[in-house]
């Protein structure tokens, strides 16, 4: 028996299938995760996301800290509800978690991932040390993922009192309002919503969105989305041992203003120095079989990489991967499946945006 | 709770097995497999013709989970393939002791469908 979110129940009414995530009873489908995903792309999915760790940092050092805490640099969120999405490296550059950050009323709320909460919190709070802030988990906050073409539509029609602010959110901020808070994020390449509200109404909500046609979608079609989408999950596609130079990460990691000391910089810049030996690509089969994570993909001429993600996309209706190939890697490479040495397509990613092909 | 009909056979590597009335085999694979599987998007299926031995790996099937072997639950030849499922592999999910069948077989020897589980005995294979 694994901890519970606030819509377990309404899981169970659903038809969801539970299985063990990082500690917590989720769905892992509904039925079928292949419709689960189609309505995302088409039209409005929920996910509940309630696993995930919110932890808010206040105090008139919390900028400061956070700009040594994390790789990307807090001071870009000019204005109050924009977010950002960063790594919190260790001090061999290695990948500790990804999070997002959003800039509150003076405050910082982050969300990080649920599989990895013990060690972020263990991490972050023995760096407060020589900062005034404080730490506060929210576990009285349910989350909800609203994603789709129609998803914005779909909250604004069960909360009519939001639908100017909604209206309101540019792509990656977040506003509150009355307790609850509408981010316009998401893991899914879609337009859509993540929010965060009081525990207590989560159901009531959740039910509502379910009887304007909003479909619930499980664990399984989340990944399935992120990955058509190019993005990482955490565990998979990077991981301590791992820098975000090679994980597609690079972007998130602020080098200016160039006397910002993030824990990991310098090692970092030694590894820019020596020369980055690995980069992260997409990989594409169009024939039969599936890529699977740890996969062996080989590049003639160039070495060995590995399948970090792989699945069948629904979308594309074939295999798509996000791998770790050699820096060398042209346009295309030999995955290992089961035995069998086969030709694939490498691509930059994303695999699909806003419902459409990218590459 | 999976569906496990009472009229076939099975082993535990949760493939079912039905006995034709001219004395070959149709093999497909149970409610619990799929259901376990989730969304089935590849079937490999092995050659017609082929002479295979029990427990032997002859088939895969790949949902958007994973990959699983199918194998022979009997010795024998291989008499014919389901190829529809090759376009549709969700018929695996929705149908999967009609229209999903992998595999039809000439068993070498008919005396080996005593080796096979009865329903109750592969429902307590499940559990």
């Amino acid at each position: 028996m694994g901890k519970k979110t606030p819509l377990y129940d309404c899981h169970l009414d659903a038809g969801g299938k539970i299985v063990d995530f990082g500690g917590w009873d989720m769905p892992i489908h509904y039925g079928s995760q292949i419709q689960e995903h189609n309505a995302v792309r088409e039209a409005a999915g929920m996910f509940d996301v309630s696993h995930m760790t919110i932890v808010d940092v206040r105090g008139p050092d919390a900028k400061a800290y956070l700009q040594k805490l994390l790789a990307n640099d807090v001071d870009k969120l000019k204005e109050t509800g924009k977010a950002l999405y960063t790594g919190m490296l260790n001090n061999d550059g290695g990948v500790i978690d990804d999070l997002i950050v959003y800039r509150m009323d003076g405050w910082f709320r982050t969300v990080v991932n649920c599989a990895t909460r013990e060690k972020d919190l263990e991490w972050m709070t023995a760096h407060t040390k020589g900062f005034d802030i404080s730490l506060t988990e929210r576990p009285e906050m349910a989350m909800i993922a609203v994603q789709g073409p129609e998803a914005l539509g779909m909250v604004q029609k069960v909360r009519p009192e939001a639908a100017n602010l909604i209206d309101s959110l540019k792509v990656f901020q977040g506003l509150p309002q009355q307790g609850w808070f509408y981010a316009r994020t998401g893991y899914t390449g879609e337009d859509g919503l993540e929010i965060m509200i009081p525990k207590e109404d989560a159901a009531d909500f959740w039910q509502q969105l379910s009887e304007a046609g909003v479909q619930p979608c499980g664990l399984g079609a989340r990944d399935t989305l992120r990955l058509e989408a190019g993005m990482n999950l955490y565990g998979n596609d990077m991981d301590e041992s791992v820098s975000p130079l090679i994980a597609g990460m690079g972007w998130t990691v602020a080098w200016e203003p160039a006397g910002r000391d993030f824990i990991g910089r310098a090692a970092l810049e030694a590894e820019k120095a020596a020369g980055i030996a690995m980069k992260q690509v997409g990989l594409v089969l169009e024939t039969r079989g599936v890529m699977r994570s740890h996969q062996k993909v080989v590049v003639e001429g160039a070495g060995e990489g590995e399948v970090t993600s792989g699945t069948f996309s629904p979308t594309l209706q074939y295999s798509i991967a996000i791998a770790r190939v050699p820096a060398a890697t042209g346009d295309t490479a030999q995955v290992d499946l089961r035995g069998k040495l086969t030709d694939v397509r490498v691509i930059k990613l994303p695999f699909v945006r806003n419902g459409q092909k990218q590459f | 709770m999976s569906n496990i009909p009472a009229d076939l056979k099975y082993v535990a590597s949760h493939e079912w097995i039905r006995l034709e009335s001219d004395g070959t085999v149709t093999v497909g694979i149970t409610d619990f497999a799929q259901d376990q599987l989730g969304d089935v998007v590849f079937v490999e299926l092995p050659e017609v013709d082929s002479e295979v031995t029990a427990d032997q790996d002859i088939a895969v099937v790949e949902s958007v989970k994973a990959a699983s072997d199918i194998y022979a639950p009997l010795a024998g030849k291989i008499i014919a393939v389901n190829d529809d499922l090759a376009d549709a592999p969700e018929k695996v999910n929705e149908d999967p002791y009609g229209d999903a069948w992998f595999f039809k077989m000439e068993l070498a020897d008919a005396a080996d469908l005593d080796k096979l589980l009865d329903a109750d005995g592969y429902a307590a294979a499940c559990e």
